[in-house]
């Protein structure tokens, strides 16, 4: 059932959608499974790219990221030794990958609290997306204007 | 009530996990709307009421400087707060009461060996001797040591089975070694370390050793003069009593001669421009005001742990180690990391190639806390080849259907990510 990770559509057009996919489980173990097909299926990254350039700090898992400028939007893609992470990379991916950079630094994931994943936004939690977020935002806050 | 003001719940005669059990409240919580099985022990333990209820009543009614005032509230807070010196010394039979310093826990006392005592052993091209299995804790201070003297930190190996490799103990020790500082059972593994043979090969050295005690505290009866160590170091919190209070035992012959740590109050005899002089042990390594009622509430956890009887504790823990250590080695794919024949409350494992976060998150899920990664110990960890394991760890208020309950979610971890 595995929509396609390269949609189309905003920011929230797509957060939208990943919500109503969640939405067809009732209990966090089959938002879990979700999330960890979701990461299944993210194509791995270059392994020439897992370096320490692109590695997200924060994270106990290993978790790389690595943002690129095209025509005026910005293209990310990720993966991380942990399963759970790296549905959680894929998910920011399918967000936020192609979109204009203002959006981007803009952008407003409260999709990640409507499927239940809220609390791994909490700097508490190992898994880095905090830091996650933050350097994908980055990236995308210091292409601003250059669209 | 004891001298120290100690709150003690009644304590059953015969050991009863279900009892003990009934007098940490924290222990009936639930999390994600299931119970919750704590097994994350090693890293902290839960507070029974009565040290609870001591904290309470010390903030209360009782609360004052200590050393310092003529009045009733600071000389009855001087009072309990000595005695509670005397109820630890006891606690690991420390023949005195001035070779027990009070300080923030099992770290600050190994870094201030390091500082104070460190300088006056360890000079350049000495070794430091340390093993492969320690906690960062006891590896980084004497790397700093050993920066500033011009030294360095050797690691004794440890085998496949987490286990001190003697022999190379014993070569090691004849290089330039002096100074030992060994874990009694690390936190990582659950191996108890046969101190009391290796502290006297270092002594045969004139080698002297620093134990770090934290693991070991909480599950089985400690007796310095019986290991003849130089220093133990060991915190309340992870044996049942409050944050941020620890003690270091230190042998008499060196408190003496050590300098003092930090400078500031109660730590001196006159003070003057010219010339200060200090205060006698153990008050010279105890600068200002100190943790008052985190010392009173250790002091009620004592009373606590020597109430069950910590050899009943080892007895029962060792049963339920045991149990949980046969059971999870049923799991197709489970890996144990460490299995020494001499083990406490550690049960560290990886399930098939599932990464240790993610079997960490699931298990949290299903409301059993355990704790994943490093577990401060990365040397170790790449000695294995791993990134990190899970690691339950239990403690004297856990039960046989807890382990089964964490063996049902490894299963559970297993269906969801294997």
């Amino acid at each position: 059932m595995l929509a396609n990770m390269t949609a189309n559509g905003t920011i929230q057009e797509r957060a939208h959608d990943i919500v109503e996919e969640f939405g067809l489980f009732d209990d966090w173990m089959g938002k879990y499974e979700y999330l960890i097909e979701i990461g299944q299926a993210l194509s791995p990254l270059d392994s020439r790219y897992k370096t320490k350039a692109y590695r997200i700090h924060g994270c106990q898992a290993q978790v790389w990221i690595r943002p690129e400028m095209k025509n005026g939007l910005v293209f990310y893609e990720g993966d991380s030794d942990a399963l759970i992470t790296k549905g959680l990379v894929a998910l920011l991916v399918r967000v936020l990958s192609g979109q204009p950079p203002q959006e981007i630094v803009e952008a407003d994931l409260e999709f990640l609290d409507r499927i239940g994943m809220k609390d791994h936004l909490s700097s508490t939690r190992r898994n880095g997306l905090a830091s996650m977020v933050k350097q994908l935002k980055l990236f995308a806050l210091a292409h601003t204007g250059s669209a | 009530m004891n001298a120290t003001g100690a709150i003690q719940d009644p304590v059953p005669g015969k050991f009863d996990p279900a009892e003990v059990r009934s007098l940490f409240p924290a222990l009936e919580r639930e999390v994600y709307g299931k119970p919750l099985v704590y097994l994350d022990n090693a890293a902290s333990s839960q507070k029974p009421q009565a040290v609870i209820d001591r904290l309470v009543r010390y903030y209360s009614s009782e609360h004052s400087n200590v050393h310092r005032g003529v009045h009733f509230l600071s000389r009855e807070a001087t009072d309990a707060y000595e005695a509670a010196r005397k109820r630890a010394a006891a606690f690991v039979n420390a023949p005195s009461e001035p070779e027990v310093l009070y300080t923030r826990g099992t770290t600050e006392g190994i870094n201030l060996v390091a500082s104070s005592f460190g300088p006056l052993h360890v000079g350049k091209d000495d070794v430091v001797l340390v093993s492969h299995m320690e906690h960062h804790s006891n590896i980084v201070p004497w790397q700093m040591l050993c920066e500033a003297q011009g030294a360095r930190v050797q690691a004794i190996p440890v085998s496949d089975t987490g286990e001190i490799v003697y022999e190379e103990f014993e070569r090691l020790l004849a290089e330039r070694v002096r100074l030992l500082a060994i874990g009694h059972v690390s936190n990582a593994l659950g191996t108890v370390n046969p101190l009391k043979r290796m502290i006297r090969h270092a002594h045969d050295l004139g080698v002297p050793v620093v134990v770090d005690g934290a693991q070991a505290a909480p599950h089985m009866k400690v007796d310095v003069q019986e290991l003849d160590c130089d220093f133990y170091a060991f915190s309340s919190h992870k044996m049942f009593g409050p944050t941020g209070i620890g003690i270091l035992y230190g042998k008499a012959e060196h408190l003496e001669t050590m300098p003092p740590w930090q400078g500031g109050g109660d730590m001196i005899e006159t003070v003057t421009f010219e010339k200060t002089t200090y205060n006698e042990p153990p008050h010279k390594f105890e600068a200002g005001t100190p943790n008052i009622a985190d010392v009173l509430g250790f002091a009620s956890a004592i009373d606590f742990l020597e109430g069950v009887g910590q050899n009943r504790v080892a007895a029962y823990e060792r049963d339920l180690l045991a149990y949980a250590t046969e059971r999870l080695s049923e799991i197709e794919g489970v890996r144990l990391i460490g299995t020494a024949t001499d083990k406490a409350s550690v049960l560290s494992f990886l399930i098939g190639d599932i990464h240790p976060y993610d079997a960490g998150t699931i298990l949290d899920r299903l409301g059993i806390a355990v704790r994943t990664g490093h577990h401060c110990t990365q040397p170790l960890m790449r000695r294995f080849g791993i990134p990190g394991t899970v690691r339950a760890s239990f403690a004297l208020y856990n039960t046989f259907d807890e382990a089964d309950a964490l063996v049902a979610g490894v299963r559970r971890v297993k269906e969801m990510l294997g």
